[in-house]
């Protein structure tokens, strides 16, 4: 099957085995053991709590599982790249190899393959790059489109998170890794050498809002990896939905969280994923 | 030992539903693909609230994870009637278990209407009147009145002879005589307890504090409201004699007998499927396997 098809996810919540945790800057990579779960496309994403002390924490926090892209396959597991910002993910950081992980998933629509003949541009932030891992992963697989890696970290500590891709040119907003100022002016020099691209963008939504006005101005195609609160991931509690052009809402779970940036007005500052 | 239930004239496989607005089974279908029918995992299956006019929804946040449980202000995003009856009735018609059509009007004639057009159609089996959504303005004060309750069951009653289940509000002084009411009025069962009414307040610290949600207030659900259920479901199934369909904080079959021997026919799973879409069959397994030990567990 191609990677860019994607199978149904087991109707049920599975259980794992965490293989280990490794320290990346300020963020962990986590890695299980997941041999059952079909091949994701990238840009899915899975549903996550530890088996044990979930729950208990600050405000008896964490009740609802955390949303993860899925940011690599090898054979045989799975990897997640973790930061931590409230007590779900704390908790997540906390596991050690032989912890048991609950994971739904791979869900929602992943990232569609470029147009013949475009280059891709790969643009991510902060935490944000991890579906764009996989997507490198992918995209290189097949050898027939040019990859250009744009990453953008608040400071040094979070800019080591760029080894999890290879190649990136990387932006800091305090000029202690790479180019001192945003991602999009990188982008804008990528744009300006050559707009025949494709651009797929994961980050914050002040991000990727830039992101989706500067495509739009150039007629550039952009395909946009959301994040939004929600409680299950599957359609259930239509609780991730964010404005669609033309009215009415898209469920970030079910309808992307890849969304093609003609679908969208503006990325809005979304607020309530549980941390 | 059959472990099906007689409910409303509908033989159920098992007492385990869905809550409404807990579980789309559409949008399952594109996430999990043939298994969903496969391993369907409720007895019944009850539909997202319709109202007449379409409805996009509250604007976001939505959700607020609470001490052991959500809060949600979702405000009943739905295709209208009309929308549901032409795009969701054939696909929700696949299912392998009996459909219940939830309906919300803010009128007597609105819920009127909304119960006559479901009882022209042969695929649905029930219908579950939503007079208790705390997170819509209209609709509220229906269900927690007695006697305008009565009032609009009557006027359902007089547009079906489809079974009719009225969802009481939590939010009502006296749940056990709106459950009376409901009963006066000729439904056939009640379920209980549907969300209570919370609020949270933006966290940012300095400046004005606003409320979190979109809409505004929402509802409570989850572990942290299962002891207000049993408590409500043990009064109401004391004061009707119709069937009761218990709810609240379900995650596991303990759970689930805790309603039943409080007096519950069926149990719904609601916020614990969000956590595991199977939740719904791993707790009428465990049902099964609490009969057939006994450990007197009621039969049918």
């Amino acid at each position: 099957m191609s990677q860019w098809s994607a199978a149904p996810a087991p109707f049920a919540r599975r259980l794992l085995t965490v293989l280990g945790i490794d320290e990346l800057g300020v963020y962990r990579v986590l890695r299980v053991a997941d041999v059952e779960t079909p091949e994701p496309r990238p840009g899915q994403f899975a549903m996550l709590a530890t088996a044990e002390r979930w729950g208990g924490g600050e405000d008896e926090r964490p009740y609802l599982p955390r949303a993860f892209s899925i940011a690599r396959r090898r054979i045989g597991e799975s990897h997640f790249l973790l930061e931590d910002v409230g007590p779900g993910t704390r908790r997540l950081c906390e596991l050690r190899e032989g912890d048991g992980l609950w994971a739904l998933g791979p869900l929602g629509r992943g990232f569609q393959p470029p147009r013949p003949r475009h280059r891709a541009i790969l643009v991510g932030g902060g935490v944000g790059i991890a579906p764009l891992a996989i997507l490198q992963d992918a995209l290189e697989a097949e050898a027939a489109t040019d990859v250009t890696v744009l990453l953008g970290f608040r400071d040094g500590a979070r800019a080591q998170g760029a080894a999890l891709l290879h190649g990136a040119r990387v932006a800091t907003d305090d000029g202690s890794v790479g180019h001192h100022g945003l991602l999009t002016e990188l982008l804008s020099q990528e744009l300006y050498r050559d707009s025949r691209a494709e651009v797929y963008a994961c980050g914050p939504a002040p991000m990727l809002e830039a992101v989706r006005a500067m495509c739009a101005t150039r007629d550039v195609p952009a395909q946009l990896a959301l994040e939004a609160g929600m409680a299950c991931g599957f359609g259930a509690c239509y609780g991730c939905a964010v404005p669609k052009r033309g009215g009415g809402y898209l469920r970030v779970c079910v309808d992307g969280p890849v969304i093609d940036a003609r679908e969208l007005d503006c990325v809005s500052e979304h607020a309530g994923a549980p941390s | 030992m059959s472990h099906g239930v007689e409910f409303c004239g509908l033989s159920l496989a098992h007492p385990v539903i869905n809550g409404s607005g807990t579980f789309d089974a559409i949008a399952a279908r594109r996430a999990f693909g043939p298994a969903l029918e496969r391993d369907f995992p409720f007895a019944a299956y009850v539909s997202k609230t319709i109202t007449l006019a379409a409805r996009a929804g509250n604007p976001a946040p939505r959700l607020w994870e609470a001490p052991g449980g959500l809060i949600n202000s979702i405000g009943l995003p739905n295709n209208g009637l009309d929308g549901y009856i032409a795009e969701d009735l054939a696909q929700l018609a696949e299912l392998p278990v009996p459909l219940i059509t939830n309906v919300m009007g803010s009128t007597a004639e609105e819920f009127s209407a909304l119960v006559g057009a479901c009882d022209q159609r042969p695929e649905i089996a029930a219908i579950e009147l939503n007079v208790s959504c705390p997170n819509v303005k209209t609709g509220l004060d229906i269900g927690a009145d007695p006697q305008q309750l009565a009032q609009v069951v009557g006027a359902c009653r007089a547009s079906t002879r489809k079974p009719l289940i009225v969802k009481l509000t939590p939010n009502a002084a006296n749940v056990p005589a709106c459950a009376a009411a409901a009963q006066d009025g000729g439904a056939d069962a009640v379920s209980l307890i549907n969300t209570l009414r919370a609020m949270a307040l933006s966290p940012q610290e300095g400046g004005e504090r606003r409320p979190w949600l979109g809409g505004g207030t929402g509802g409570l659900s989850g572990p942290a409201i299962r002891a207000v259920a049993l408590a409500q479901v043990a009064a109401v199934a004391a004061r009707v004699s119709i069937p009761v369909v218990g709810m609240g904080g379900v995650q596991r079959s303990s759970h689930a007998r805790d309603l039943i021997d409080a007096g519950a026919t069926l149990v719904a799973v609601g916020t614990e499927t969000f956590r595991d879409p199977a939740t719904g069959a791993r707790v009428a397994a465990g049902l099964r396997a609490l009969r057939r030990t006994g450990e007197g567990f009621p039969t049918a």
